[in-house]
């Protein structure tokens, strides 16, 4: 139960995370803005696992809007409890078999990385994103979390391929993976800088991981590069300016919370809002609505965009030389616990790790506390190398 | 001195499509109470996404075919952002930077000449809803809320109220026949930019703007006003001018600076990345140009030439559906000035005497066509066809077929007119006495005996020739 806003069917097997919509279920994204908010359709990922046999167990508890760093900041969850990553737990405890999150700025990775599941955030317009509570629609994606690539492989194919509700979604109507038993000759590169940026723990743990790719065949590779940290940068700002705009229709007038002390229309606003967002979900409003705004909008917003053009670019070039990046997605191999006050500087430092994937729709993947991040629709390749380390471990 | 006004427009039209510009619901004329052309997604429930209408690009490119525009071959959406109740969102979806078309033209005649008026841009976009206010308490109703419109933007190429309201006729009809919209009360409003400079300058004086007006006569009334302020502020220097938006007061005719907070709002527009761009390519354009209506003007030409009169030209080009049935009946073989009175004047008059309007009309061109023919080829004459006509418009009958069951298809030669009049005078010998004894009232009485016993047939004027023939 304290995975969960509440238990839909205690029979289920999946679980939801609040930033999804789930027929009839309270849908909230965390937040006490959407207080109490129940939708009248299902997303499609969640009808399409329906319609093979699945079932909604329970929404579990994300942090509002999905924006922080690991899930620690529901307006919902039981504060006495553990305070992150409930469905990353659900999955780890095996209380569910699989469950559904939205990848928007890395916090559904680097959660699996801290429970130890895997989770797969898959190309952009692969999977549909009719019925996600939408921040960043440019770059958030629906992804996957289970305990280990085969069973990821199962969901992402049942959950991808066109959606005629979603404009962004690709034409193809079903995606297949496949996942090969070797990985000889696969060649992976690591970035010194991320390296850089970790504590002895993460470190250590990297290097291990590293060592067991070498003893399946795979090269291994260190180079140097700011392609991260300038995807970063330009992601932090789109990311904010689109949840900024995005969240705006929380006003306080059609549904969700309404202040109870207002005289007129501009108090409504400002005090339903004031009283419903957290400090963090303010601290992204504020920003994506200084780099929107008249005078930054050609130096934030749209040099941001020209610097995704740029990424993509230079991220293919590398993809030519490499089948994929592996990084650490997390500085500290431990968890502590930090003030919402913080929070918004935290998600952005740590953050370096996983907005490349959010900016250009690459796919990554979350195993053994490491994440791939490959050339688009190269799940495939991800999901192979995962199961081939994940398979030695058993 | 001489001034000159310098007018330009921001006309907003609402489409005529089934659905709304991102979701399925109806157009909010299918509404009946608030709120019932409503869905998640243009209420602005979270989760829900915009899936493009094509119909509405299609429209929008035909708009800019019929205004000489350049079609953008990749054009974008954007989100503008501000916070009011009947905008659910707090954004709307407009566009921006790559607007569908650009640089067209418009050729105007009024009393003072003729102008070409420049058309900077059409772009589309989403309505808003609307706000119901009673008592303490303000109601939204959501089902104007994404019902698609295009902006079509001028260059500051106006000279005059009456160029103006020249301009607007001239889009109500051509859109009206186009099908892009049916132009209704308030599916048009306008933004008027204003302002004055002495005849001969070149530099633009202080502009104005007057907003949303959707009434000709209200818009050629606030030119006209804030002309003659500008003036005055000028000439007499009664005030100064300065650039701000203002509202059109009907009852008083009078314009009044709205609050400038409006005007000053940074709108923080930007790509709406929930909507992929659109790729207009040649197979796609060559489909819309091929469904285009013949321009305006060309029409207009096409018409005067078959000897169509202005004032029928000018009802055919305000209503799409009298255009097709005529140009579809034309096409069966139908002389074009008799197919435009057998609308215009016979049917419309039907229609009239049911308390219909031609919007009710549904006779179709095969049936139409097939009553034209047989007036034209002499098989039946013009009442007759009149008579088939009513039953068509009325019932829905098969012209032919009617006119068989009906007897009014009987080739009377004149000796057979002959007989049956020779048997009428005999069988009237009272009345023939009569008109013989200078009663010529008598002659009606025996011309309605004939007329009823041929049952509509042969040509009345004919029968009555006849008739005072026997009679002498
Ligand atoms: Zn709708």
């Amino acid at each position: 139960m304290k995975y969960y806003m509440e238990e839909i069917n205690k029979n289920g097997n999946i679980a939801v995370d609040d930033t999804i919509l789930v027929k009839g279920a309270v849908s909230a994204a965390g937040s006490y803005m959407l207080d109490g908010f129940k939708p009248l359709f299902s997303a499609e990922a969640v009808t399409r696992l329906e319609e093979k046999g699945y079932s909604v167990k329970g929404k579990t508890h994300v942090g509002e809007f999905g924006l922080d760093l690991v899930g620690e900041f529901s307006y919902y969850a039981e504060k006495t409890e553990k305070l992150y990553g409930a469905a990353a737990e659900a999955v780890k405890d095996g209380d569910v078999v699989a469950a559904l999150g939205v990848d928007v700025n890395g916090t559904t990775r680097r959660a699996a990385a801290l429970s130890g599941v895997d989770f797969l955030k898959p190309t952009y317009g692969t999977v549909s994103r009719y019925g996600i509570i939408s921040t960043a629609a440019s770059g958030e994606q629906l992804g996957v979390y289970a305990k280990d690539a085969d069973k990821i492989k199962e969901i992402a194919e049942i959950i991808s391929g066109h959606d005629e509700k979603d404009g962004t979604s690709l034409p193809e109507k079903t995606y297949a993976y496949s996942i090969n038993e070797s990985i000889s000759g696969k060649r992976v590169c690591v970035i010194k800088e991320l390296i850089d940026k970790c504590d002895e723990g993460v470190k250590a743990n990297t290097k291990a991981y590293i060592e067991k790719l070498k003893a399946l065949g795979a090269q291994v590779e260190e180079i140097s590069s700011d392609l991260f940290k300038t995807a970063n940068t330009a992601w932090q700002i789109l990311m904010s300016a689109e949840t900024c705009n995005n969240v705006s229709r929380y006003d306080g007038v059609k549904y969700g919370h309404r202040s109870e002390t207002y005289k007129n229309i501009d108090e409504l606003y400002v005090n339903s809002r004031s009283e419903g967002f957290n400090f963090l979900t303010k601290a992204v409003i504020l920003y994506g609505s200084d780099v929107l705004s008249k005078n930054r909008y050609n130096d934030c917003y749209d040099k941001s965009l020209r610097v995704r053009r740029v990424v993509y670019d230079e991220f293919k070039k590398l993809m030519e030389k490499y089948d994929c990046v592996l990084t650490p997605v997390l500085s500290k191999a431990e968890y502590e616990a930090y003030d919402i006050y913080e929070a918004f500087g935290k998600v952005f430092e740590e953050s370096e790790f996983t907005s490349i994937a959010n900016l250009i729709g690459v796919p990554a993947l979350i195993s053994d506390g490491v994440q791939f991040i490959g050339n688009h629709f190269g799940e495939s390749t991800l999901l192979s190398i995962a199961h081939s380390v994940e398979k030695e471990g058993k | 001195m001489n001034y000159e006004l310098v007018i330009g427009l921001e006309t907003h039209v609402e489409l005529s499509t089934e659905s709304k510009i991102f979701c399925s619901c109806g157009g909010h004329s299918a509404a009946n109470e608030p709120n019932d052309c409503v869905c998640p997604a243009c209420s602005g429930m979270p989760g829900m996404l915009p899936v493009m209408n094509k119909k509405v690009v299609e429209l929008a490119v035909t708009a800019g075919l019929m205004l000489n525009c350049e079609i953008s071959r990749y054009t974008t959406f954007d989100k503008k952002n501000y916070y009011y109740p009947d905008l659910p969102c707090a954004y709307q979806i407009t566009q921006l930077n790559h607007p569908i078309c650009t640089n067209g033209t418009v050729h105007l005649k009024t009393s003072k000449g003729e102008r070409d008026v420049r058309i900077k841009q059409i772009h589309m976009e989403e309505d808003a809803g609307k706000l119901v206010h009673s008592g303490n308490f303000s109601y939204v109703d959501f089902n104007r809320t994404s019902v698609p419109l295009i902006e079509i933007v001028t260059q500051p190429d106006f000279r005059s109220a009456e160029e103006v309201v020249t301009y607007l006729s001239k889009l109500k009809s051509m859109f009206r026949s186009g099908g892009i919209s049916e132009c209704e009360e308030g599916a048009m409003r306008c933004d008027v930019n204003i302002s004055v400079r002495p005849e001969g300058s070149e530099e633009f004086g202080v502009r104005t703007e007057i907003k949303n007006m959707s009434s000709f006569e209200a818009i050629e009334k606030a030119i006209n006003y804030e002309a003659q302020r500008h003036i005055d502020a000028l000439e007499y220097e009664t005030e100064e001018l300065v650039q701000e938006t203002r509202r059109f007061d009907d009852a008083s005719g009078k314009t009044f600076a709205m609050r400038n907070k409006e005007t000053e709002a940074d709108y923080r527009y930007f790509p709406d990345a929930n909507l992929m761009p659109i790729i207009i390519d040649d197979e796609w354009l060559e489909e819309i140009k091929k469904n285009k209506p013949v321009a305006i003007d060309d029409k207009a030409d096409k018409y005067r030439e078959e000897g169509i009169s202005e004032k029928e030209i000018d009802m055919i080009l305000q209503s799409q559906k009298i255009g097709t049935l005529l140009d579809e009946t034309i096409a069966l073989g139908c002389n074009p000035k008799d197919t435009a009175a057998w609308i215009l004047t016979d049917c419309a008059g039907i229609l009239r005497k049911d308390g219909k309007t031609m919007e009710d009309l549904s006779v179709t061109p095969e049936k139409l066509s097939s009553i034209i023919k047989m007036v034209e080829s002499g098989s039946i004459n013009r009442n007759a066809g009149k008579k088939i006509l009513i039953a068509v418009v009325e019932s829905n009958v098969d012209p032919v077929e009617y006119c068989k069951a009906q007897g009014l298809d009987k080739k009377v030669d004149t000796a057979a007119i002959g007989a049956v009049l020779d048997s009428v005078l005999a069988a009237n010998e009272q009345a023939v006495a009569d008109y013989k004894g200078g009663k010529v009232k008598a002659f009606q009485a025996l011309f309605g005996a004939c007329m009823r016993e041929l049952k509509g047939a042969g040509d009345p004027q004919m029968i009555k020739e006849a008739l005072e023939e026997k009679l002498k």
